[in-house]
């Protein structure tokens, strides 16, 4: 024991000199002296490789090609540019509830990637430990993140805090989406899939889903409750539109709450059902007609329905939409202070966010990066292109103008010279596919909110609320339900009682024969 | 050196498992089950229990779902039970075996299948939630209700029917008196291996679209929400039913736990 601490206490004086005499050098370590990072990431949230020789994606800035997991190929690019052996640990996790009752049993790791509301939750709970300042420095080359990340999601994690602190201190984003309808577009139209109404529309009845999930399904009630609200010109026309919206989603009023409960009870007596991953698989085999979705999921599901020759499509209300997002977050419980462990993981941000590996991750879960480039080239921006441009000679193409997302300057609040550089041509019907979903035009984002973490009250309000929901209340059982089930028990009972009685008169009279 | 090696140490590894997996966590759920979110000990989740209309509802469509289960399960089981241990065809293990063969293949992918099948019939599933659950579950615990009633049948001794026959008493006479009473431990057997996993498998429902909770959801639900107070009281509820159940069914006949025991 001693001796591993000595080591270590080497280690972090060994790595002390390094910093300061630079990388070139190679240092010398035992074989013992590997850093171990215990990361934990959503199921299928990454590239692991395994692509097939036609997948290589052929950018104008490389070609882009998953062989091995990125997770795996991390170690040796950390041992190249930080000159440390370092192990990654790699797990799953299937729900921002199951990563967090893993963390309160005591399950360690030092990464994890939970949404937006799990990491405010994380971050009120003081179980995070904060990015380190050099992470920050967009002069050193090794930190991808901060030069490339979006200036859409820069400014979202630098405007939105916690009891008086910044996301951008605890979380880098790893993707982002929002919520719409994945719908067929042969049974319904735009206009029907373009309010959160659909779910309790009559002429669909039993014929779309509704997520298995509190939060999401409360949003989507909140958009159809407060749906007249929100698309009135008083509200939309407020300077303090933005505010407003997000104060109205996060509503958990107990008379609000009420209010969704009754509507949650319509949509149970008319969806489909309440569904946590079969949604898509019943989009892709026409089993229901929509379904509601985040973007990321529609992308996939669009695409498994394209290989099969069927179309679908995906929406966002007019009302408003979640925007969504997951993140990388250190845990205090595993870092535990150790400076050599956190420079790893922040270096795993970082490798992830390298243009090229954003791009491996965007085509192998369907997902959209955070990352946009541009201090490190133009490689996603292509990548978007490459995937959804028109061809020279279509016709039916529009203009697609991803400015927001990609365009620093806007960001940095300048009137830039080459406004109009991150425009795509693509194909008409791209506007409601696949680049719609994946990369949701400025109006989508302009209309929504984010969700934040219920605490407490509200918190215990909105599940009783979902159990109330879910759940058969026992006041809708009327008199012939209730004379069913005393009829059966009092058969049940006598036919027990009967038995009973004529067994003990058995046993008295004459034995019966034992079988056997 | 007497007693190195004492037959009841073989007993020992079972004695751990059973500490590890069976005692421990019972006393975690107790603990939780008796004490609120501030750990004061209270019955205080029992009693939300049992006042709040939804979790009361919740339990009697739990019952409800299960008790109709059991009897479409044993509707099925018994003639086929009968039948097959009463007839003199030779190739009864080959029958027995294609009745369990289903359980062989891994449950969530039979259900799946039947998922596809019963649309194809029904075309929208979503409308028949309650006899679709039924079904699942059905298809799902059928061989547990067949194996102990042809095991206790097949037991019975012929020659007590042909005495009865003998005695003067018709077909039906024979079967109602002489075989139905001793086949019963097989019954109840069948049942309680039925009865209570149909309470609680709410994978089933999940599965064939069912968006309403049983007790099995619900402790799911209490435990995404944190609440590990509530589906604790959920779960203690449960066990005690089922204690119950066994004890009322177990002091009949020696022979239930005998039928059983196959499984």
């Amino acid at each position: 024991m001693i001796r591993k601490k000595s080591l270590r206490i080497l280690a972090g004086l060994a790595s002390a000199v390094l910093l300061t005499t630079g990388f070139s050098s190679i240092p010398v370590r035992a074989e013992s002296d590997v850093i171990t990072i215990r990361v934990c990431n959503w199921e299928e949230y990454i590239d692991e490789g395994g692509w097939e020789e036609d997948e290589v994606i052929d950018l104008e800035s490389g070609d882009v090609f998953g062989e091995t997991a990125l997770y795996e190929e991390f170690e040796d690019w950390y041992y190249e540019n930080y000159g440390q052996r370092v192990h990654v640990e790699y797990s799953c996790f299937g729900t921002n509830e199951e990563l967090y009752n893993m963390l309160t049993l005591g399950d360690k790791f030092d990464l994890v990637c939970p949404s937006e509301y799990m990491i405010m939750k994380l971050m009120a709970e003081d179980r995070l430990v904060p990015y380190s300042e050099d992470f920050f420095d967009e002069e050193n080359e090794l930190n991808y993140y901060i030069r490339n990340v979006s200036p859409f999601i820069r400014e979202t994690f630098e405007t939105n805090e916690i009891n008086g602190e910044y996301w951008s201190s605890y979380g880098a984003c790893y993707m982002w989406g929002v919520l719409g309808f994945l719908y067929n577009p042969e049974a319904l139209s735009e206009e029907e899939v373009s309010t959160w109404n659909l779910l309790v529309n009559e002429d669909y009845a039993r014929q779309i889903t509704i997520k298995d999930n509190v939060r999401d399904s409360y949003f989507a009630t909140l958009g159809a409750i407060k749906g007249d609200l929100f698309l009135s010109e008083e509200f939309l026309n407020d300077p303090d539109y933005h505010e407003r919206l997000a104060a109205e989603m996060n509503d958990t009023s107990q008379e609000t709450i009420s209010e969704a409960l009754e509507f949650l009870q319509q949509v149970k007596d008319n969806a489909y059902s309440f569904e946590t991953d079969s949604g898509k698989a019943d989009m892709v085999t026409g089993k229901i007609y929509a379904n509601l979705q985040w973007s990321g999921d529609a992308v996939y599901a669009i695409d498994q329905a394209e290989e099969e020759d069927f179309e679908l499509c995906f929406s966002v209300p007019e009302e408003c939409t979640n925007l969504w997002f997951d993140g990388w977050v250190m845990l205090k419980d595993g870092i535990e202070g150790d400076a050599d462990r956190q420079r790893a993981c922040q270096a795993f941000v970082n490798f992830l966010s390298r243009p090229d590996n954003a791009v491996r991750n965007m085509y192998y879960i369907g997902y959209t990066s955070s990352i946009a480039g541009g201090t490190d080239g133009d490689e996603i921006f292509e990548y978007v292109d490459w995937c959804y441009s028109a061809e020279e000679d279509e016709e039916d193409t529009v203009e697609y103008d991803l400015g927001y997302f990609f365009d620093e300057a806007l960001y940095e609040g300048e009137d830039p010279e080459g406004a109009g550089e991150y425009i795509l041509t693509v194909p008409e019907e791209q506007t409601r596919r696949q680049l719609f979903a994946q990369y949701p035009p400025q109006d989508v984002t302009d209309r929504s909110a984010i969700m934040r973490y219920f605490d407490g009250d509200s918190n215990a309000r909105i599940n009783q609320m979902w159990i109330n929901v879910r759940c058969y209340n026992i006041e809708k059982i009327n008199a012939a339900g209730w004379a069913a089930i005393v009829a059966a028990i009092v058969l049940i009972l006598g036919a027990v009682i009967y038995s009973r009685i004529k067994k003990g008169r058995n046993k008295t009279i004459r034995r019966p024969h034992q079988p056997q | 050196m007497k007693g190195m090696f004492q037959r009841k140490y073989l007993g020992i590894p079972y004695a751990l498992y059973l500490l590890v997996f069976v005692v421990l966590p019972l006393v975690v759920i107790v603990t939780y089950a008796f004490t609120d979110s501030d750990g004061k000990p209270g019955i205080g989740n029992f009693l939300n229990f049992f006042t709040d209309p939804n979790t009361l509802g919740t339990l009697v469509y739990s019952l409800v779902i299960a008790s109709v289960t059991t009897m479409v399960c044993l509707a099925i089981a018994y003639p086929t039970a009968y039948f097959l241990a009463m007839s003199s065809i030779r190739s009864k293990g080959a029958i027995i075996m294609l009745m369990i063969m289903p359980m062989w293949i891994n449950f969530t992918l039979r259900i799946t299948a039947l998922k596809e099948l019963l649309t194809m019939i029904e075309g929208n599933l979503a409308r028949y939630p309650f006899m679709n659950s039924v079904i699942g579950m059905t298809y799902d615990f059928l061989p547990f209700m067949i194996l102990p009633i042809y095991n206790q049948i097949s037991r019975i001794d012929k020659s007590l029917i042909e005495a009865a026959s003998d005695l003067g008493a018709d077909r039906a006479q024979a079967f109602l008196r002489v075989l139905l009473p001793l086949s019963m431990p097989g019954v109840i057997s069948g049942i309680s291996m039925v009865f209570l996993p149909a309470m609680t498998n709410y994978v089933v429902l999940d599965m064939l679209y069912n968006s309403t909770y049983i007790m099995g959801s619900l402790i799911g639900s209490y435990f995404s929400a944190y609440d590990w107070h509530g589906g604790s009281t959920i779960s203690l509820i449960l066990l005690i039913m089922i204690c119950l159940f066994t004890l009322f069914a177990g002091n009949d006949d020696e022979g239930t736990v005998r039928g059983g025991s196959i499984l």
